[in-house]
Protein backbone atom coordinates (compact mmCIF):
# COMPACT_ATOMS: atom_id res chain seq x y z
CA UNK A 1 0.00 0.00 0.00
CA UNK A 2 1.12 3.53 -0.76
CA UNK A 3 1.45 5.49 2.46
CA UNK A 4 -0.59 8.68 2.66
CA UNK A 5 0.20 10.42 5.92
CA UNK A 6 3.75 9.08 5.90
CA UNK A 7 4.40 9.67 2.18
CA UNK A 8 7.29 12.05 1.46
CA UNK A 9 10.74 12.27 3.00
CA UNK A 10 12.17 9.49 5.16
CA UNK A 11 10.89 9.56 8.72
CA UNK A 12 14.47 9.34 9.93
CA UNK A 13 15.08 12.77 8.39
CA UNK A 14 12.80 14.34 10.97
CA UNK A 15 10.29 17.11 10.42
CA UNK A 16 9.36 17.88 6.83
CA UNK A 17 9.97 21.54 5.99
CA UNK A 18 7.18 23.82 4.85
CA UNK A 19 8.86 24.17 1.44
CA UNK A 20 8.94 20.42 0.91
CA UNK A 21 5.41 20.01 2.22
CA UNK A 22 4.07 22.76 -0.07
CA UNK A 23 5.90 21.38 -3.13
CA UNK A 24 4.65 17.88 -2.46
CA UNK A 25 1.02 18.63 -1.61
CA UNK A 26 0.29 22.12 -2.89
CA UNK A 27 -1.46 24.85 -0.96
CA UNK A 28 -4.61 24.48 1.08
CA UNK A 29 -7.92 24.44 -0.79
CA UNK A 30 -10.03 27.59 -0.74
CA UNK A 31 -13.50 28.72 0.23
CA UNK A 32 -15.58 26.38 -1.93
CA UNK A 33 -13.96 23.23 -0.54
CA UNK A 34 -13.99 24.53 3.02
CA UNK A 35 -17.69 25.38 2.88
CA UNK A 36 -18.54 21.73 2.29
CA UNK A 37 -15.70 20.17 4.25
CA UNK A 38 -17.76 18.86 7.21
CA UNK A 39 -19.99 17.04 4.74
CA UNK A 40 -17.00 15.79 2.76
CA UNK A 41 -15.50 14.41 5.95
CA UNK A 42 -18.79 12.76 6.88
CA UNK A 43 -18.94 11.21 3.38
CA UNK A 44 -15.35 10.00 3.73
CA UNK A 45 -16.28 8.03 6.83
CA UNK A 46 -13.18 9.30 8.65
CA UNK A 47 -13.27 8.24 12.30
CA UNK A 48 -11.33 9.98 15.08
CA UNK A 49 -7.97 8.36 15.78
CA UNK A 50 -7.55 9.22 19.44
CA UNK A 51 -9.17 5.94 20.44
CA UNK A 52 -12.90 6.60 20.70
CA UNK A 53 -13.46 6.58 16.93
CA UNK A 54 -16.13 9.28 16.74
CA UNK A 55 -16.95 10.45 13.17
CA UNK A 56 -14.76 13.49 12.49
CA UNK A 57 -17.15 15.35 10.16
CA UNK A 58 -20.01 15.13 12.64
CA UNK A 59 -17.81 16.53 15.38
CA UNK A 60 -16.82 19.50 13.19
CA UNK A 61 -20.46 20.14 12.32
CA UNK A 62 -21.49 20.03 16.00
CA UNK A 63 -18.92 22.65 16.95
CA UNK A 64 -19.69 24.80 13.90
CA UNK A 65 -23.38 24.86 14.86
CA UNK A 66 -22.61 26.38 18.23
CA UNK A 67 -19.50 28.47 17.65
CA UNK A 68 -20.72 31.88 16.52
CA UNK A 69 -17.17 32.40 15.26
CA UNK A 70 -15.70 32.06 18.74
CA UNK A 71 -14.80 28.38 18.93
CA UNK A 72 -11.41 26.91 19.81
CA UNK A 73 -9.57 24.04 18.13
CA UNK A 74 -7.54 21.88 20.48
CA UNK A 75 -5.03 19.82 18.54
CA UNK A 76 -4.69 16.74 20.70
CA UNK A 77 -1.11 15.50 20.71
CA UNK A 78 -1.07 14.19 24.27
CA UNK A 79 -0.33 10.56 23.58
CA UNK A 80 -0.69 9.06 27.04
CA UNK A 81 -1.04 5.45 25.91
CA UNK A 82 2.25 3.78 26.91
CA UNK A 83 2.30 1.41 23.92
CA UNK A 84 1.47 4.03 21.30
CA UNK A 85 3.97 6.20 19.45
CA UNK A 86 2.08 7.05 16.26
CA UNK A 87 0.96 10.54 17.31
CA UNK A 88 4.41 11.70 18.41
CA UNK A 89 5.91 10.17 15.26
CA UNK A 90 3.46 12.05 13.06
CA UNK A 91 4.00 15.33 14.93
CA UNK A 92 7.77 14.98 14.74
CA UNK A 93 7.82 14.19 11.02
CA UNK A 94 4.71 15.73 9.36
CA UNK A 95 3.91 18.82 11.47
CA UNK A 96 2.58 20.81 8.50
CA UNK A 97 0.03 18.18 7.60
CA UNK A 98 -1.36 18.42 11.14
CA UNK A 99 -1.31 22.23 11.06
CA UNK A 100 -3.08 22.16 7.68
CA UNK A 101 -5.85 20.11 9.27
CA UNK A 102 -6.00 22.40 12.31
CA UNK A 103 -6.19 25.52 10.15
CA UNK A 104 -8.96 24.05 8.02
CA UNK A 105 -10.81 22.91 11.14
CA UNK A 106 -10.55 26.41 12.64
CA UNK A 107 -12.02 27.88 9.47
CA UNK A 108 -14.82 25.33 9.22
CA UNK A 109 -15.93 25.38 12.87
CA UNK A 110 -15.44 29.13 13.23
CA UNK A 111 -12.47 29.27 15.62
CA UNK A 112 -10.01 32.10 16.18
CA UNK A 113 -7.69 30.11 18.40
CA UNK A 114 -5.74 26.89 17.94
CA UNK A 115 -4.14 25.24 20.94
CA UNK A 116 -1.42 22.71 20.17
CA UNK A 117 -1.69 20.41 23.15
CA UNK A 118 1.41 18.23 23.03
CA UNK A 119 2.72 15.77 25.60
CA UNK A 120 5.55 17.35 27.59
CA UNK A 121 7.66 14.24 27.07
CA UNK A 122 7.25 14.28 23.28
CA UNK A 123 10.23 16.66 22.86
CA UNK A 124 10.82 16.25 19.12
CA UNK A 125 7.08 16.52 18.42
CA UNK A 126 6.67 19.80 20.29
CA UNK A 127 9.79 21.29 18.70
CA UNK A 128 8.69 20.26 15.21
CA UNK A 129 5.26 21.85 15.61
CA UNK A 130 6.69 25.01 17.13
CA UNK A 131 9.12 25.43 14.27
CA UNK A 132 6.41 24.61 11.73
CA UNK A 133 4.16 27.37 13.08
CA UNK A 134 6.98 29.89 12.56
CA UNK A 135 7.74 28.53 9.08
CA UNK A 136 4.31 28.91 7.54
CA UNK A 137 2.00 31.80 6.84
CA UNK A 138 -0.75 31.85 9.47
CA UNK A 139 -3.95 33.87 8.93
CA UNK A 140 -3.85 37.04 11.04
CA UNK A 141 -7.23 36.23 12.54
CA UNK A 142 -5.84 33.07 14.07
CA UNK A 143 -3.79 32.69 17.24
CA UNK A 144 -1.81 29.49 17.70
CA UNK A 145 -0.20 28.55 20.98
CA UNK A 146 1.58 25.48 22.24
CA UNK A 147 0.61 23.99 25.60
CA UNK A 148 2.78 21.26 27.12
CA UNK A 149 0.42 18.53 28.29
CA UNK A 150 1.07 16.57 31.48
CA UNK A 151 2.63 13.13 31.12
CA UNK A 152 -0.31 11.15 32.40
CA UNK A 153 -2.50 8.52 30.82
CA UNK A 154 -5.56 10.73 31.12
CA UNK A 155 -4.00 13.98 29.83
CA UNK A 156 -5.49 13.39 26.38
CA UNK A 157 -9.02 12.69 27.62
CA UNK A 158 -10.94 15.58 26.10
CA UNK A 159 -12.43 17.10 29.24
CA UNK A 160 -9.05 16.74 30.97
CA UNK A 161 -7.32 18.49 28.08
CA UNK A 162 -9.73 21.44 28.20
CA UNK A 163 -9.47 21.57 32.00
CA UNK A 164 -5.67 21.67 31.84
CA UNK A 165 -5.52 24.43 29.23
CA UNK A 166 -7.96 26.51 31.29
CA UNK A 167 -6.70 25.93 34.81
CA UNK A 168 -3.51 23.87 34.79
CA UNK A 169 -5.42 20.98 36.36
CA UNK A 170 -5.25 17.99 34.00
CA UNK A 171 -7.99 15.91 35.58
CA UNK A 172 -11.21 15.09 33.72
CA UNK A 173 -14.34 17.03 34.63
CA UNK A 174 -17.92 15.92 35.01
CA UNK A 175 -19.77 15.81 31.66
CA UNK A 176 -22.06 17.08 30.28
CA UNK A 177 -21.27 19.70 29.18
CA UNK A 178 -18.84 18.15 26.73
CA UNK A 179 -16.09 20.28 25.19
CA UNK A 180 -17.97 20.71 21.89
CA UNK A 181 -20.68 22.45 23.90
CA UNK A 182 -18.57 24.28 26.46
CA UNK A 183 -14.81 23.92 26.36
CA UNK A 184 -11.79 26.20 26.64
CA UNK A 185 -12.80 29.52 28.20
CA UNK A 186 -16.42 28.35 28.06
CA UNK A 187 -16.30 28.35 24.26
CA UNK A 188 -17.32 25.44 22.02
CA UNK A 189 -14.12 23.48 21.50
CA UNK A 190 -13.15 20.96 18.86
CA UNK A 191 -10.80 18.46 20.48
CA UNK A 192 -9.25 16.46 17.67
CA UNK A 193 -6.43 13.96 17.58
CA UNK A 194 -3.41 14.91 15.43
CA UNK A 195 -3.77 11.94 13.08
CA UNK A 196 -7.42 12.77 12.46
CA UNK A 197 -6.45 16.32 11.48
CA UNK A 198 -3.74 15.07 9.12
CA UNK A 199 -6.25 12.82 7.34
CA UNK A 200 -8.66 15.76 7.11
CA UNK A 201 -5.96 17.86 5.44
CA UNK A 202 -5.57 15.24 2.70
CA UNK A 203 -9.31 14.68 2.28
CA UNK A 204 -9.74 18.45 1.83
CA UNK A 205 -7.24 18.33 -1.03
CA UNK A 206 -8.22 15.09 -2.77
CA UNK A 207 -11.85 14.47 -1.76
CA UNK A 208 -13.79 11.78 0.02
CA UNK A 209 -13.79 9.53 -3.06
CA UNK A 210 -10.01 9.44 -3.01
CA UNK A 211 -9.99 8.70 0.72
CA UNK A 212 -12.33 5.76 0.20
CA UNK A 213 -10.22 4.21 -2.57
CA UNK A 214 -8.46 2.03 -0.02
CA UNK A 215 -9.77 0.45 3.15
CA UNK A 216 -11.71 -2.36 4.75
CA UNK A 217 -15.18 -3.76 4.21
CA UNK A 218 -16.74 -1.41 6.73
CA UNK A 219 -14.23 1.35 7.42
CA UNK A 220 -12.29 2.99 4.62
CA UNK A 221 -8.95 4.78 4.50
CA UNK A 222 -5.55 4.24 6.06
CA UNK A 223 -4.43 4.30 9.68
CA UNK A 224 -1.28 4.66 11.69
CA UNK A 225 -0.55 1.76 14.00
CA UNK A 226 2.14 1.13 16.59
CA UNK A 227 3.40 -2.43 16.67
CA UNK A 228 5.20 -3.70 19.74
CA UNK A 229 7.04 -6.78 21.01
CA UNK A 230 8.07 -7.79 17.49
CA UNK A 231 11.41 -8.02 15.68
CA UNK A 232 10.82 -4.69 13.92
CA UNK A 233 8.68 -2.58 16.29
CA UNK A 234 7.48 0.89 15.47
CA UNK A 235 4.93 3.03 13.70
CA UNK A 236 3.60 2.10 10.30
CA UNK A 237 0.69 3.11 8.09
CA UNK A 238 -1.70 0.37 7.04
CA UNK A 239 -4.70 0.18 4.76
CA UNK A 240 -7.65 -0.26 7.09
CA UNK A 241 -8.94 -3.80 6.66
CA UNK A 242 -5.46 -5.28 6.39
CA UNK A 243 -5.21 -8.74 7.94
CA UNK A 244 -3.53 -8.75 11.33
CA UNK A 245 -1.56 -11.79 10.17
CA UNK A 246 0.00 -9.71 7.40
CA UNK A 247 1.11 -7.02 9.86
CA UNK A 248 2.45 -9.73 12.16
CA UNK A 249 4.54 -11.20 9.37
CA UNK A 250 5.71 -7.83 8.10
CA UNK A 251 6.94 -6.71 11.52
CA UNK A 252 8.35 -10.05 12.64
CA UNK A 253 5.91 -11.03 15.36
CA UNK A 254 6.94 -14.02 17.48
CA UNK A 255 5.87 -17.20 15.67
CA UNK A 256 4.68 -18.68 18.95
CA UNK A 257 2.69 -15.60 20.04
CA UNK A 258 -0.14 -16.70 22.32
CA UNK A 259 -2.11 -13.44 22.30
CA UNK A 260 -2.11 -9.91 20.99
CA UNK A 261 -3.12 -6.72 22.75
CA UNK A 262 -5.21 -4.57 20.41
CA UNK A 263 -6.16 -0.94 20.99
CA UNK A 264 -3.80 -0.33 23.88
CA UNK A 265 -4.67 -0.27 27.57
CA UNK A 266 -8.22 0.81 26.71
CA UNK A 267 -8.50 -2.10 24.30
CA UNK A 268 -8.19 -5.79 24.98
CA UNK A 269 -6.40 -9.10 24.58
CA UNK A 270 -7.22 -11.39 21.69
CA UNK A 271 -6.10 -15.03 21.66
CA UNK A 272 -3.69 -15.98 18.90
CA UNK A 273 -6.02 -18.45 17.21
CA UNK A 274 -8.75 -15.81 17.05
CA UNK A 275 -6.27 -13.15 15.92
CA UNK A 276 -5.21 -15.20 12.90
CA UNK A 277 -8.35 -14.31 10.94
CA UNK A 278 -8.80 -10.80 12.29
CA UNK A 279 -8.78 -7.78 9.99
CA UNK A 280 -7.78 -4.35 11.30
CA UNK A 281 -11.03 -2.54 10.63
CA UNK A 282 -12.52 -0.51 13.52
CA UNK A 283 -16.16 -1.21 12.63
CA UNK A 284 -15.62 -4.92 11.96
CA UNK A 285 -13.60 -5.22 15.15
CA UNK A 286 -16.18 -3.38 17.24
CA UNK A 287 -18.92 -5.70 15.98
CA UNK A 288 -16.78 -8.62 17.16
CA UNK A 289 -16.19 -7.04 20.57
CA UNK A 290 -12.62 -6.00 19.76
CA UNK A 291 -11.05 -2.57 19.87
CA UNK A 292 -9.00 -0.83 17.20
CA UNK A 293 -8.65 2.08 19.63
CA UNK A 294 -5.54 4.13 18.97
CA UNK A 295 -4.01 1.47 16.72
CA UNK A 296 -1.79 -0.38 19.18
CA UNK A 297 -0.86 -3.96 18.25
CA UNK A 298 1.37 -5.66 20.84
CA UNK A 299 2.18 -9.35 20.89
CA UNK A 300 2.61 -11.64 23.87
CA UNK A 301 5.16 -14.33 23.12
CA UNK A 302 4.45 -17.98 23.82
CA UNK A 303 6.63 -18.05 26.93
CA UNK A 304 5.02 -14.94 28.44
CA UNK A 305 2.52 -15.01 31.28
CA UNK A 306 -0.84 -13.47 30.42
CA UNK A 307 -1.74 -13.07 34.09
CA UNK A 308 1.44 -11.13 34.80
CA UNK A 309 1.06 -9.00 31.67
CA UNK A 310 -2.55 -8.20 32.59
CA UNK A 311 -1.57 -7.50 36.19
CA UNK A 312 1.07 -4.98 35.11
CA UNK A 313 -1.46 -3.12 33.00
CA UNK A 314 -3.97 -3.03 35.87
CA UNK A 315 -1.32 -1.69 38.23
CA UNK A 316 -0.49 1.02 35.72
CA UNK A 317 -4.14 1.91 35.17
CA UNK A 318 -4.86 2.09 38.91
CA UNK A 319 -1.86 4.39 39.30
CA UNK A 320 -3.14 6.59 36.49
CA UNK A 321 -6.58 7.16 38.02
CA UNK A 322 -7.18 10.88 38.39
CA UNK A 323 -8.18 9.96 41.96
CA UNK A 324 -11.41 11.92 41.86
CA UNK A 325 -14.12 9.27 41.87
CA UNK A 326 -14.38 6.73 44.71
CA UNK A 327 -15.21 3.67 42.58
CA UNK A 328 -12.15 4.28 40.39
CA UNK A 329 -9.78 5.11 43.27
CA UNK A 330 -10.72 2.16 45.48
CA UNK A 331 -12.06 -0.28 42.90
CA UNK A 332 -9.15 -0.09 40.46
CA UNK A 333 -6.60 -0.21 43.28
CA UNK A 334 -8.23 -3.32 44.74
CA UNK A 335 -8.45 -4.96 41.32
CA UNK A 336 -4.79 -4.17 40.61
CA UNK A 337 -3.57 -5.44 43.98
CA UNK A 338 -5.61 -8.61 43.81
CA UNK A 339 -4.57 -9.32 40.22
CA UNK A 340 -0.95 -8.85 41.32
CA UNK A 341 -1.51 -11.35 44.13
CA UNK A 342 -2.84 -13.83 41.58
CA UNK A 343 0.10 -13.18 39.26
CA UNK A 344 2.54 -13.85 42.09
CA UNK A 345 1.03 -17.30 42.58
CA UNK A 346 -0.18 -16.58 46.12
CA UNK A 347 -3.78 -15.99 45.07
CA UNK A 348 -6.89 -18.06 45.69
CA UNK A 349 -10.10 -18.81 43.88
CA UNK A 350 -11.84 -16.14 45.95
CA UNK A 351 -9.45 -13.53 44.54
CA UNK A 352 -10.48 -14.47 41.04
CA UNK A 353 -14.15 -14.20 42.02
CA UNK A 354 -13.58 -10.79 43.58
CA UNK A 355 -11.82 -9.20 40.62
CA UNK A 356 -14.56 -10.57 38.37
CA UNK A 357 -17.29 -9.05 40.54
CA UNK A 358 -15.47 -5.74 41.03
CA UNK A 359 -14.86 -5.36 37.35
CA UNK A 360 -18.58 -5.89 36.61
CA UNK A 361 -19.51 -3.32 39.23
CA UNK A 362 -17.03 -0.67 38.16
CA UNK A 363 -18.25 -0.12 34.63
CA UNK A 364 -19.86 3.27 33.99
CA UNK A 365 -19.13 4.56 37.50
CA UNK A 366 -16.52 7.23 36.82
CA UNK A 367 -16.80 10.81 35.61
CA UNK A 368 -14.65 9.73 32.67
CA UNK A 369 -14.24 6.32 31.08
CA UNK A 370 -10.93 5.43 32.70
CA UNK A 371 -12.42 2.69 34.91
CA UNK A 372 -14.44 1.34 31.96
CA UNK A 373 -11.32 1.05 29.84
CA UNK A 374 -9.38 -0.64 32.61
CA UNK A 375 -12.01 -3.26 33.42
CA UNK A 376 -12.58 -3.87 29.72
CA UNK A 377 -8.91 -4.82 29.46
CA UNK A 378 -9.20 -7.02 32.56
CA UNK A 379 -12.29 -8.77 31.18
CA UNK A 380 -10.44 -9.61 28.00
CA UNK A 381 -7.52 -10.96 30.04
CA UNK A 382 -9.83 -13.09 32.18
CA UNK A 383 -11.32 -14.53 28.99
CA UNK A 384 -8.21 -15.03 26.89
CA UNK A 385 -6.03 -16.26 29.77
CA UNK A 386 -8.84 -18.11 31.59
CA UNK A 387 -6.76 -21.27 32.02
CA UNK A 388 -3.75 -19.34 33.25
CA UNK A 389 -5.85 -17.33 35.73
CA UNK A 390 -7.38 -20.58 36.99
CA UNK A 391 -3.91 -22.15 37.44
CA UNK A 392 -2.70 -19.09 39.33
CA UNK A 393 -5.82 -19.09 41.53
CA UNK A 394 -5.51 -22.73 42.53
CA UNK A 395 -1.86 -22.95 43.45
CA UNK A 396 -0.83 -24.73 40.27
CA UNK A 397 1.60 -21.97 39.44
CA UNK A 398 2.55 -20.29 36.23
CA UNK A 399 3.04 -22.19 33.01
CA UNK A 400 5.10 -19.42 31.48
CA UNK A 401 8.84 -19.55 31.53
CA UNK A 402 9.28 -15.79 31.27
CA UNK A 403 7.33 -13.06 32.99
CA UNK A 404 4.99 -11.69 30.33
CA UNK A 405 7.13 -8.98 28.89
CA UNK A 406 4.93 -7.81 26.01
CA UNK A 407 2.59 -5.27 27.43
CA UNK B 1 -46.48 15.98 25.14
CA UNK B 2 -43.62 13.59 25.65
CA UNK B 3 -43.64 11.53 28.81
CA UNK B 4 -40.66 12.21 31.01
CA UNK B 5 -38.87 9.35 32.71
CA UNK B 6 -36.80 10.16 35.78
CA UNK B 7 -33.33 8.72 36.08
CA UNK B 8 -30.96 8.87 39.02
CA UNK B 9 -27.65 10.49 38.13
CA UNK B 10 -24.56 10.69 40.31
CA UNK B 11 -21.79 13.25 40.03
CA UNK B 12 -18.99 10.78 40.64
CA UNK B 13 -16.43 13.46 41.39
CA UNK B 14 -18.58 14.98 44.15
CA UNK B 15 -19.81 11.72 45.66
CA UNK B 16 -17.83 10.89 48.80
CA UNK B 17 -19.62 7.69 49.71
CA UNK B 18 -21.73 8.81 52.66
CA UNK B 19 -24.13 6.00 51.75
CA UNK B 20 -27.27 7.85 52.85
CA UNK B 21 -28.87 7.39 49.43
CA UNK B 22 -28.65 3.61 49.70
CA UNK B 23 -30.28 3.73 53.13
CA UNK B 24 -33.24 5.69 51.83
CA UNK B 25 -33.57 3.94 48.48
CA UNK B 26 -32.29 0.38 48.79
CA UNK B 27 -34.55 -0.78 45.94
CA UNK B 28 -32.47 1.17 43.43
CA UNK B 29 -29.16 1.90 45.13
CA UNK B 30 -26.70 -0.52 46.66
CA UNK B 31 -23.20 0.17 47.90
CA UNK B 32 -19.98 -1.37 46.64
CA UNK B 33 -17.31 -2.78 48.97
CA UNK B 34 -16.04 0.76 49.63
CA UNK B 35 -19.42 2.36 50.27
CA UNK B 36 -19.94 4.02 46.89
CA UNK B 37 -23.36 3.76 45.26
CA UNK B 38 -24.30 1.41 42.44
CA UNK B 39 -27.54 2.52 40.81
CA UNK B 40 -29.87 -0.02 39.23
CA UNK B 41 -30.32 0.41 35.48
CA UNK B 42 -33.46 2.05 34.17
CA UNK B 43 -35.76 4.85 35.24
CA UNK B 44 -37.21 5.42 38.68
CA UNK B 45 -40.62 3.73 38.93
CA UNK B 46 -43.37 6.20 39.95
CA UNK B 47 -44.04 4.23 43.13
CA UNK B 48 -40.49 5.01 44.31
CA UNK B 49 -40.36 8.67 43.22
CA UNK B 50 -41.01 10.04 46.68
CA UNK B 51 -38.20 7.92 48.15
CA UNK B 52 -35.91 8.93 45.31
CA UNK B 53 -36.59 12.63 45.95
CA UNK B 54 -35.79 12.13 49.60
CA UNK B 55 -32.53 10.37 48.76
CA UNK B 56 -31.58 13.24 46.48
CA UNK B 57 -32.41 15.79 49.17
CA UNK B 58 -30.37 14.06 51.85
CA UNK B 59 -27.09 13.75 49.90
CA UNK B 60 -24.65 15.88 51.91
CA UNK B 61 -22.54 16.83 48.88
CA UNK B 62 -25.39 17.25 46.38
CA UNK B 63 -23.94 14.52 44.17
CA UNK B 64 -27.23 12.71 43.57
CA UNK B 65 -29.90 14.16 41.35
CA UNK B 66 -32.88 13.23 39.23
CA UNK B 67 -32.65 13.75 35.52
CA UNK B 68 -35.78 13.86 33.36
CA UNK B 69 -35.46 12.20 29.95
CA UNK B 70 -38.25 12.24 27.34
CA UNK B 71 -39.33 8.65 26.85
CA UNK B 72 -39.43 8.79 23.06
CA UNK B 73 -35.67 9.37 22.84
CA UNK B 74 -34.83 6.26 24.83
CA UNK B 75 -36.83 3.47 23.21
CA UNK B 76 -34.39 0.75 24.15
CA UNK B 77 -34.23 1.64 27.83
CA UNK B 78 -34.76 -1.49 29.83
CA UNK B 79 -37.01 -1.51 32.85
CA UNK B 80 -35.56 -1.05 36.32
CA UNK B 81 -34.34 -3.96 38.32
CA UNK B 82 -36.11 -3.26 41.55
CA UNK B 83 -35.05 -5.07 44.67
CA UNK B 84 -37.56 -5.86 47.37
CA UNK B 85 -38.07 -3.10 49.84
CA UNK B 86 -37.13 -4.33 53.27
CA UNK B 87 -39.12 -3.66 56.39
CA UNK B 88 -38.71 -0.16 57.76
CA UNK B 89 -37.21 1.09 54.46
Amino acid sequence: MQPRLLAGPLLADGAESFASHRTRLGSLPGKAVRAGLSDTLIASGLLGRGGAGFPVGRKWASVAERSGGAAVVLVNGAEGEPLSAKDRTLMATRPHLILDGAELAADVVGADRIVLYVGREHGAAGRALERAVRERPVPKSLSIDLVAAPTTYLAGEESAAVHFVDTGDGRPTTTPPRPYERGIGGRPTLVQNVESLAHAALIARYGDGWYREVGGDQTRGTALVTVGAVARPGVTEIAIGAPLAELAEHTGAPADAQAVLLGGYFGGWVAADEARDLVLDPATMRAAGKAFGCGVVAFLAGDGCGVTATSRIMTYMAGQSAAQCGPCVFGLRAIADTTATLASGRGRASDLERITRWSEQLRGRGACRHPDGAVGLLDSGLRVFADEFARHATGRGCRATSRGRAA
Amino acid sequence: MAVLDQFLAIDRIRCDGSGLCAELLPELIELDDWGYPIVAAGSVPPVLMEHARRAVAVCPVLALRLRAVPRATMPSQTGPRVRARTAGG
